[in-house]
């Protein structure tokens, strides 16, 4: 029963005695993040075999279909074909490609989708490793895949690619900022990068203190993985598929795993930082229940975002910027000032947050009346209703 | 400490092996049949006019370098956040008036108009 309670942490101490009654010590390390690394980088392999599905079901129910139904019972194992399908496709290399740099962008694009895993908690010690700067390590490992993107989009020597390679370099970049003020508002909050520490201090899950940093975040995290309503980075109907438009094969796979694999990471950092992690009922009792809230609430998030895919039509570029810029990022700043400013308060912690959830809620509704008129006028100007 | 990072080290060797041995393993089994069609630029079937790699639109420029401006800003912002608790007030004042500068400068750009798309 003991062993069963903390099952993942009590699994991995009897794997580690096991390897030291016949291994040195720095072999037992070792041998120990090798397995480590090997079972976190299916992380996005994983993602892409369950979430493809998903997506594609959830996405034709929310339009009155059926969604994938042949492979296996309601299509469970549609995504299997599908990998096969992939492995064995003739990879073609266009002539006119940077063929160095063509080939490079697929292999980078997935380490920057895998490496996030390492600082994510699956649960109290259950995690790759609790790097101290965890947060930071995202959003640094998280600008890997912008630069495989512009690699791709650019050595592909066509005209849509590079037309999706640019929109990705204002996206990113400007999605950026408010997706760093709303980390940095956990941050500053809770005076630590490191990610298990950041699910201690969740008393409260942070989406109850920090809403708009939540909203925020989602919204970043949408146009970070490059999905609808931000999806102009490949917009089928206008440049046909954007930056991997001439990849074929495995080449094309290794973009799409990490398409999902980033899209289950952006949801497990959401769950992470705003949602209390492997925080739930008991979960102290039992620290084994801890992946399994864990896993709900990613997937919750994950939910979110395809609802979000599959209800919301494609902004147009300049809205899409104007809105990062003119909106998101003064709402981050001055949320993450007025932070600072309240819990310097000397009050108990509870009060404080209270102070700093009301004026969060306050800025969102300046933010949307501004929003609002902004959008008024400019109807004026075109002379064209707004609903 | 020095052996967390030793981790992140092993975990980028594997992430960086994994995606290779998948490509070696399709090269061994996938057919390979070029021919000049397949490997012209897709184009939707017209056939591409001129130079690709041509001088971009120079607002994506203006973009980057508001972009620098801030996102030194987060790097400056981080260690400030962590080390908040123990600080005195001034190091409020002090952020207050570092993100006071760069509002200044995110206002700047805006009633330039740097952040229009034209």
């Amino acid at each position: 029963m003991e062993y069963i309670s903390n099952f993942f942490v009590n699994l991995g101490n009897s794997w580690t005695s096991l390897l030291s009654s016949f291994l040195p010590a720095w072999a037992v390390t070792l041998a120990n993040y090798l397995v480590m690394a090997v079972l976190l980088v299916l992380m996005p392999v994983i993602a892409t075999l369950t979430l493809t599905v998903m997506e594609r079901k959830v996405i034709a129910r929310i339009q009155n279909r059926v969604g994938p139904n042949r492979a296996g019972p309601w299509g469970i194992f549609q995504a299997i074909p599908d990998a096969i399908k992939l492995l064995t496709k003739e990879d073609i290399v266009p002539q006119k490609a940077d063929k160095p740099v063509f080939n490079i962008a697929p292999l980078l694009i997935f380490i920057g989708a895998a490496l996030l895993w390492a600082v994510i908690p699956f649960g109290r010690g259950v995690i790759g490793q609790d790097l101290n700067i965890g947060v930071l390590y995202l959003v640094a490992i998280g600008s890997i895949s912008t630069i495989a993107v512009i690699m791709a989009g650019w050595s592909s020597n066509n005209k849509f690619a590079l037309v999706g390679a640019f929109r990705i370099v204002a996206q990113l970049l400007s999605y950026e900022i408010p997706m760093v003020l709303a980390m940095g508002a956990v941050v500053l909050l809770v005076g630590t990068m490191q990610m298990g520490q950041i699910v201690e201090a969740q008393t409260i899950p942070f989406v109850l203190v920090l809403p708009v940093a939540f909203v925020t975040y989602i919204l970043a995290a949408a146009a970070e993985t490059g999905r609808a309503p931000f999806d102009l980075v490949e917009a089928d109907s206008e440049i046909v598929a954007g930056y991997f438009i001439e990849y074929s094969g495995l080449k094309f796979g290794w973009f799409y795993i990490a398409e999902y694999g980033n899209l289950l990471a952006v949801s497990a950092i959401a769950a992470t930082l705003f949602l209390g992690g492997w925080r739930g009922p008991f979960a102290g009792m039992v620290p084994a229940l801890g992946p399994l809230y864990f896993s709900i609430k990613t997937i919750l998030v994950v939910f979110l975002l395809m609802w979000i895919r599959g209800t919301w039509p494609r902004f147009r570029i300049d809205q899409m910027l104007a809105f990062a810029w003119k909106v998101l990022a003064p709402l981050g700043l001055f949320n993450f000032l007025w932070i600072a400013a309240m819990i310097k308060l000397p009050m108990p912690t509870l009060l404080q947050w209270a102070l700093v959830l009301t004026g969060n809620v306050a800025a969102a509704m300046v933010a949307l009346t501004l929003m609002g008129r902004a959008a008024k006028r400019y109807a004026a100007q075109r002379g064209v209703a707004v609903a | 400490m020095q052996s967390q990072y030793l981790f992140v080290a092993i975990f980028f060797l594997i992430a960086l092996a994994v995606p290779a041995i998948g490509l070696i393993l399709a090269w061994a089994i996938r057919p390979k049949k070029p021919n000049p069609a397949k490997t012209s630029t897709y184009e939707c079937g017209m056939e591409t006019i001129g130079d690709t790699w041509v001088q971009f639109k120079a607002q994506y420029y203006l973009y980057a370098l508001v972009f620098v401006v801030f996102d030194v800003e987060a790097a400056f912002i981080f260690p400030w956040a962590v080390a908040y608790h123990k600080l005195e007030l001034y190091a409020l004042v002090e952020m207050v008036i570092f993100v006071a500068i760069l509002l200044g400068g995110l206002l700047y750009a805006w009633r330039k108009g740097a952040l229009e798309w034209r």
